[in-house]
């Protein structure tokens, strides 16, 4: 059985977290096949940098963006958790917070964003309304629920969300982060476009040379 | 109140329009609402006002065409028919003939179909698309012909050789998803074409297969910053058309709460107009106080931004007992606040060379445009319904309406510094002698509207909020139209950025103060 690891979060002890087993599940998922002792240890010291220096994009489309000001602000103080540094360009953010509906016209935004983060990349879904719609679901111009177009690491119900939720959501994320195997698998998530291209390239020359 | 209309024939509607604005001085179309009327065709219902003598004139049109309704335009006397006119022909198709520029304006330019009709079918004729929308460089305007056809030339909005820069839909300084093409002569700006709907929810349409309670609940998230205002304005609507009198004591509950509501709003202004200058700490000044407001709020409501207080005949609940001594405790610490708010940024010399003398706008301007609320206070326009048509305990409150003649944005920015503390002193007034009585008349199961057209509107956080309100009778409404604070703003804006560098394009539109869930409703 490979190590079970549980990541350990200061402010909540790990007992008072909710859904303990989704997570548990997710853990045994990574571990499925045993890890190095070496770069487990070396994931450790990534992830424990990772996790606590997430640095959200500066998104959010109606009410619940303006519950994330407060968290931001003074009260709540995100920056205790090391997320105060919100990005205004999507290249600089590492976790996206989905804040606000999503409409028709906004999905090709929404996901051109999603695409123009650099990997590792996670996804929260603040509020009902990016969860499922939310009390707009019935409308002609809305996504019911952001998971249609990007996916979804953590789901903040509410609406909006206290303050609160949202740093619950976010050190769930952590704990996430926290178990995860960077080298070899979450670092090389996104396969180098370089490579890619020069592969194509050439599969393509092959077949017309195929062809002649 | 209960609409009376005039109805004029489409073909003599322009002529009559233009003999009202000169001869009877209807200087300002507060609202324009298209409605579909089913056989009859399409009707166009013209809301008035004379900012002089405070008369109001309301006109319906109808066109009976169901295949191509046209109607004449009249974006030639009021320049907020503009975009009023672009909103009924992206919902309703109805072509307004002469009209320069008859674009889609919350739906994509690709979108089929004009989903507030009656019998359109939006969902199935227009599945989620993943591509870019497509904006188009150029626009139609139709013209009728003697004979009845239809012929259109097209206009250019940007030439070839402009250099357009997008601004938004993601861009921290829209306040929201809100999407502005700026064609730039150097560094200065030589047109702004916003771009809208990047959150139309549809709430309009959604509207009409709800009861009239369920449709409380998305007035809240349309303009969240002015929540109480909204719902208090549907509220209204709902009761003036079924003749119920609230008692005295939910009028001064809701007075109050509206105050509270704008003084939360302001304070959000100034936080975040502070945050897109570079001014990070009065940011944290501002949202420190706010903080205390909402402690307020969610004692008695139990919501923080989202409140769902008003109820149709009255409030969800009484007020908690501690609300009285906490919004005494509150009073002092804002005046405290707002003195620091004017120490730390105020007096700023850089704050003054960003917005004195930037983005003016004349008086006549915000009249024919339409921009209510503190924009339209700045340029010197009297236009605070607090005054002009005092609705539940407004009339026995003093209250100084702040008007400035400048016009600029640091003249908008003061409107609203200043309005703060007048609401401070209504909040005093009424805090002391909340009447005794229900905070909930009792109502029918089933609430439903007698048949009519009807209009009401409160002053909300960023100018007239109205609700039209037309019923058949029915548990549900036939149509509902918002009167958006922050649509005429949002069209404003070309105006007063056009000269002006692109940096202060942030400060103009953080000085105008719209919220984009409310435009794009």
């Amino acid at each position: 059985m490979a190590l079970m690891k549980k990541a350990k979060i200061k402010s909540i002890p790990y007992e008072e977290f909710n859904d303990n087993e989704t997570y548990e599940e997710l853990v045994a998922k990574l571990n499925e096949n045993g890890v190095n002792v070496v770069v487990k240890s070396l994931d450790d010291l990534f992830d424990w940098g990772r996790s606590n220096s997430l640095w959200p994009l500066t998104f959010a489309t109606s009410c619940c963006g303006i519950e994330f000001m407060a968290v931001c602000a003074a009260r709540y103080d995100i920056a205790r958790f090391g997320f105060e540094v919100t990005r205004n360009s999507p290249r600089h953010a590492d976790v996206i917070l989905v804040s606000g509906t999503i409409v028709n016209k906004m999905a090709p935004v929404l996901r051109r964003l999603y695409d123009q983060m650099a990997d590792p990349k996670y996804v929260i879904a603040i509020g009902g309304c990016s969860i499922s719609g939310g009390p707009f679901r019935k409308s002609y111009h809305v996504v019911r629920g952001v998971d249609e177009i990007i996916p979804v690491d953590v789901y903040v119900p509410g609406c909006p969300p206290r303050p609160e939720a949202f740093l619950y959501g976010m050190m769930q994320l952590q704990r996430i982060v926290k178990v995860e195997n960077f080298f070899g698998t979450t670092n090389r998530k996104q396969k180098d476009p370089y490579k890619e291209a020069y592969k194509e390239r050439t599969e393509k020359i092959l077949a017309t040379q195929e062809e002649a | 109140m209960n609409l009376v209309f005039q109805t004029i024939a489409p073909a003599e509607l322009h002529q009559e329009m233009l003999r009202l604005r000169q001869e009877k001085k209807m200087d300002f179309l507060v609202l324009l609402t298209a409605e579909d009327l089913g056989e009859e065709g399409f009707g166009v219902v013209y809301q008035l006002e004379s900012t002089e003598t405070g008369e109001q004139v309301n006109i319906k049109s109808v066109c009976p065409n169901r295949e191509q309704p046209t109607l004449p335009t009249v974006s030639d006397i009021w320049d907020i028919a503009h975009i009023y006119e672009r909103e009924a022909y992206d919902f309703f198709g109805i072509i307004f003939t002469g009209h320069p520029d008859m674009r889609r304006i919350y739906l994509r330019e690709d979108w089929v179909g004009f989903p507030l009709r009656k019998d359109d079918k939006p969902e199935e004729q227009n599945p989620l698309k993943m591509d870019n929308a497509p904006l188009s460089d150029d626009t139609t305007c139709y013209e009728l012909q003697p004979d009845g056809t239809l012929t259109s030339h097209k206009n250019t909005i940007f030439e070839p050789e402009d250099y357009v820069v997008n601004m938004g839909p993601q861009h921290p300084s829209t306040h929201g998803v809100l999407h502005f093409r700026v064609a730039l002569n150097g560094e200065r700006i030589k047109r702004v074409d916003p771009v809208l709907g990047y959150i139309h929810r549809g709430i309009e349409k959604m509207n009409e297969s709800m009861t009239y309670p369920q449709m409380l609940a998305l007035t809240d998230r349309m303009d969240y910053l002015g929540a109480m205002q909204n719902r208090h304005a549907l509220c209204k609507v709902i009761e003036e058309a079924m003749g119920v009198e609230v008692s005295d004591r939910v009028k001064v509950i809701r007075t109050i709460m509206d105050e509270l509501q704008r003084i939360d709003s302001h304070i959000l202004y100034f936080s975040c107009l502070c945050q897109d200058l570079g001014a990070t700490t009065a940011f944290l000044y501002g949202f420190r106080d706010r903080e205390k407001v909402l402690d307020i709020f969610e004692e008695t409501c139990g919501g923080r931004l989202i409140l769902n207080y008003n109820t149709i005949g009255g409030v969800m609940a009484d007020i908690h007992p501690n609300f009285v001594k906490r919004v005494k405790e509150f009073i002092p610490v804002m005046r405290k606040g707002l003195k620091e708010y004017h120490d730390i940024f105020t007096g700023n010399v850089i704050a003054h060379n960003r917005m004195e003398g930037v983005g003016v706008l004349s008086k006549e301007q915000v009249i024919k445009m339409g921009c209510t609320g503190g924009t339209g206070r700045a340029s010197g326009w009297h236009n605070d319904l607090r005054k002009l048509r005092p609705y539940d305990a407004y009339d026995r409150v003093e209250f100084k309406e702040i008007t400035f003649t400048e016009g600029d944005s640091f003249a908008r920015y003061m409107v609203r510094m200043l309005e703060i503390e007048e609401s401070l002193k209504i909040i005093e007034q009424l805090i002391d002698n909340i009447p005794e009585g229900n905070y909930q008349e009792k109502m029918k199961p089933i609430i439903k509207v007698p048949e009519g057209t009807f209009y009401a509107a409160v002053e909300g956080s960023r100018g007239q909020f109205g609700v039209f309100l037309e019923s058949k009778g029915d548990k549900s409404p036939y149509r509902v139209h918002y009167r958006s604070t922050g649509l005429p703003l949002v069209y404003a804006m070309d105006t007063a950025c056009r000269g002006n560098l692109i940096a202060d394009l942030v400060t103009i539109g953080g000085t105008f103060d719209y919220v984009v869930p409310d435009i794009d409703r």
